[in-house]
């Protein structure tokens, strides 16, 4: 466990959960507010910037040609890559992407995946050859916690906004058109993160919580409300009960996510 | 997409992006913008966009980096891979790690690094979008993030470059212009010291041509300077107004 | 000889303050007969001294403050404690024990702990050397209880007070005890939570709305009308 914390105040943070409070006024089952911001960077075929509490995270798509897997000729392919940038906590180094950054990506990865979000047959040009690479760059800016849901949230906006070049085949080769289209999507994965402080199930743990917490669980819906990736993290166990009950609570909480980002 | 122009100033003597030869792009600044770092600054200068975060001063770390008569500066310049057209893989390419230097050297004259021995302050720069001219505008920012951080310095830093677009020499290259003009010559400068900072050309400049450059960089840095002194003041001008009323 | 700002005027670092037979004071340095602002921060000059007080600035320890740590770590004689400063402090094993440290007998992380909470004085401090501290006095040693809160260093003359009115008036009002650690720690102890939020509370306010005038007066009715609200709760 970090030191960040005192011991008294990792007391005081028990203490509120034990009686079903926490030490932000939410209760136990209360989502921070957020905004999402959409377009922010021109530069990019995609973005899209999240405030979830005080964590900041900025995603930005690159949409880029290149050579399909050979498992599979006639799809294009989607990359997610998560930096945790140093400037957003006093924890994250500069240097290449540790464990922490790389199970966040692959978390956000998984649940735009599985739920076969992006259409990637639309994204073969010339099959076994020639598809479009989606890019999907995390870039945390402020850790406050929760980063996974902010990332997945922001990921999936970001892809929302992100419009792809027109273009014909002449000969086996591309010819670049004018104009733009939206990048081809046909689900739309909401993440919902719990997490467990002796014993009690808590939505999205906040930055000092999660100090406390001795594990969570992730889970990413589709939009027909089937699960779709799931990923537990921490030192601790959530027992079979409990583990229906983190998953009764997500989904709830999945559904009012999806109502207020009108997805 | 990417055709080029062929010319970079048109018959009205105006540029790709109207602006005059000695013209500025539109340059914002805010400050104290990253709640987890001790001073933070963000500026918009043109499309670029670049947040500069400070850490510090605190224990160096690893102690064999420390010295026992000064802090340590450290500075990470970094670009975001969708900060361009064509993404950057995320690891530090050479040029990330040249600029990490010379932005470093060019911020440290501002500081008392004698003043506080054995300790380190780590700078680090993310470039969320750029259109060339980065490395001034990313001096300016973490210039201001030093400030907000509460070190003690002898002046703000401000940079900016110029260069030279179809035989003449203009103001603040943007991208397309960096790319296929003549030369570029930023310019990181002290105005109360008139120190220079950071100095560096690439391209084909007479001597004369030089001369006129670098004084249009100079020119050029002065005027982002009031525009960075008054983005300090916003953020402590409501403190003054606490202090001054009590 | 002219002096280049009003009283108490906001000066950022590089602008010019006063030029001829002029002392630097604090945060102002010197170069070639001028003085220059090096922080962020209101001006003032007494008797040729210019001096700014600081908006923004962290801790810098000097002996003799009082301050309020966390516990690092443990290490084999004594303690590393984080004083909210760029240097790490020391507490030997020797000045907790008051009495010379025995490794062999002694367990250290049972007397302090990562993590646990100290109030301490700096009892050394120099350029080559981490600073020192002291428990050794009546009213230092390991915090068991209460609340702590952080406000920016240079804001702890302004939660004091005039001649300490601001902070006698919290203490009396909400039974409180406050420690104020010249590192812009604070720790706030009371008979019960609800006593130490309002304590909090109130300080909070200082920090955030002093920009009005009587302050001090209407801190005092800002913690009447709290006690107010507690006790018609706890009738009901």
């Amino acid at each position: 466990m970090s030191s960040l914390l005192t011991r008294v105040k990792l007391k005081q943070i028990e203490k509120a959960i034990e009686e079903e409070k926490r030490i932000d006024q939410r209760t136990l089952s209360d989502y921070r507010i957020f905004t999402i911001e959409q377009g922010v960077i021109q530069k990019a075929e995609g973005s899209a910037k999240i405030f979830l509490g005080k964590t900041e995270v900025l995603v930005g798509i690159k949409v880029e040609k290149g050579t399909p897997y050979p498992d599979t000729p006639n799809n294009g392919v989607m990359t997610v890559n998560a930096e945790l940038v140093p400037l957003a906590s006093s924890k994250f180094e500069p240097g290449p992407p540790g464990e922490q950054a790389i199970e966040l990506a692959r978390i956000v990865d998984r649940g735009i995946r599985e739920s076969e979000a992006i259409d990637t047959e639309k994204l073969c040009i010339v099959p076994g050859k020639q598809v479009f690479i989606v890019f999907v760059d995390i870039y945390v800016l402020n850790h406050d916690g929760n980063l996974i849901d902010a990332s997945a949230m922001a990921a999936v906006s970001a892809l929302m906004n992100t419009k792809m070049p027109n273009y014909e085949i002449v000969d086996d080769e591309i010819v670049i058109k004018q104009g733009y289209s939206p990048l081809p999507l046909k689900d739309h994965p909401v993440t919902v993160t719990i997490g467990k402080i002796n014993d009690k199930l808590i939505v999205d743990p906040g930055l000092e919580e999660e100090e406390v917490m001795d594990s969570r669980i992730s889970i990413a819906f589709t939009d027909d409300g089937r699960i779709c990736a799931m990923q537990k993290g921490g030192s601790g166990y959530f027992t079979t009960k409990q583990v229906s009950e983190a998953m009764k609570l997500a989904q709830s909480t999945a559904e009012t996510q999806r109502k207020k980002l009108k997805w | 997409m990417n055709e080029k122009p062929k010319k970079l100033i048109n018959k009205k003597g105006l540029r790709l992006d109207g602006r005059k030869p000695d013209e500025l792009r539109p340059v914002k600044l805010k400050v104290g913008i990253l709640p987890n770092a001790d001073g933070s600054a963000y500026i918009e200068h043109g499309k670029n966009k670049i947040l500069a975060g400070a850490f510090g001063p605190r224990e160096m770390h690893p102690k064999h980096l420390q010295r026992a008569d000064r802090m340590v500066l450290r500075c990470r310049y970094h670009m975001a891979p969708f900060s361009v057209p064509e993404r950057k893989s995320p690891a530090p390419s050479r040029r990330e790690n040249e600029l990490s230097k010379v932005i470093r050297d060019a911020l440290l004259p501002s500081l008392f690094v004698e003043n506080y021995p054995r300790t380190g302050v780590d700078l680090y720069i993310e470039v969320l979008q750029a259109d060339g001219g980065t490395r001034c505008a990313s001096i300016t920012a973490a210039s201001l993030a030093l400030a907000d951080a509460g070190l003690p310095m002898r002046d703000l830093i401000v940079a900016c470059a110029a260069g030279k677009v179809d035989n003449k020499i203009a103001l603040d290259l943007m991208d397309t212009e960096d790319k296929i003009g003549a030369a570029d010559v930023p310019v990181a400068y002290m105005p109360n010291l008139n120190a220079v900072t950071l100095l560096q050309m690439d391209g084909k400049l007479s001597p004369k041509e030089f001369d006129e450059a670098i004084k249009m960089a100079i020119e050029g840095c002065k005027k982002i300077y009031d525009i960075q002194k008054e983005a300090l003041k916003t953020k402590y001008k409501i403190i003054e107004q606490e202090e001054v009323e009590e | 000889m002219p002096t280049f700002f009003e009283k108490k005027q906001l000066v950022i670092p590089g602008d010019l303050l006063a030029e001829g037979e002029y002392f630097a004071g604090d945060n102002t340095y010197k170069e070639k007969n001028k003085i220059f602002a090096a922080r962020i921060g209101l001006a003032d000059c007494t008797n040729k001294k210019i001096n700014i007080v600081a908006l923004k600035a962290f801790y810098f320890p000097q002996m003799g403050d009082v301050i309020i740590g966390t516990v690092k770590q443990v290490g084999f004689s004594g303690w590393t404690v984080n004083i909210k400063s760029p240097y790490i402090a020391i507490l030997r094993a020797s000045d907790v024990l008051s009495r010379s440290f025995k490794p062999q007998n002694d367990e250290l992380s049972q007397v302090l702990t990562a993590g646990d909470l100290i109030v301490a004085k700096v009892a050394s401090f120099d350029r080559y050397h981490d600073p020192q501290l002291t428990v050794g006095e009546p009213g230092l040693g390991k915090i068991t209880r209460g609340q702590i809160m952080n406000i920016t260093p240079t804001k702890i003359p302004r939660v004091i007070g005039r001649k300490g009115s601001m902070i006698t008036n919290i203490k009396n009002e909400t039974g409180c005890q406050i420690i104020l650690g010249k590192n812009g720690v604070i720790l706030v102890t009371g008979k019960n939570p609800k006593d130490e939020e309002l304590a909090m509370a109130a300080i909070n306010k200082i920090e955030e709305e002093s920009h009005t005038s009587g302050l001090t007066d209407r801190i005092t009715q800002f913690l009447k009308e709290e006690k107010a609200k507690i006790e018609e709760n706890n009738n009901e």
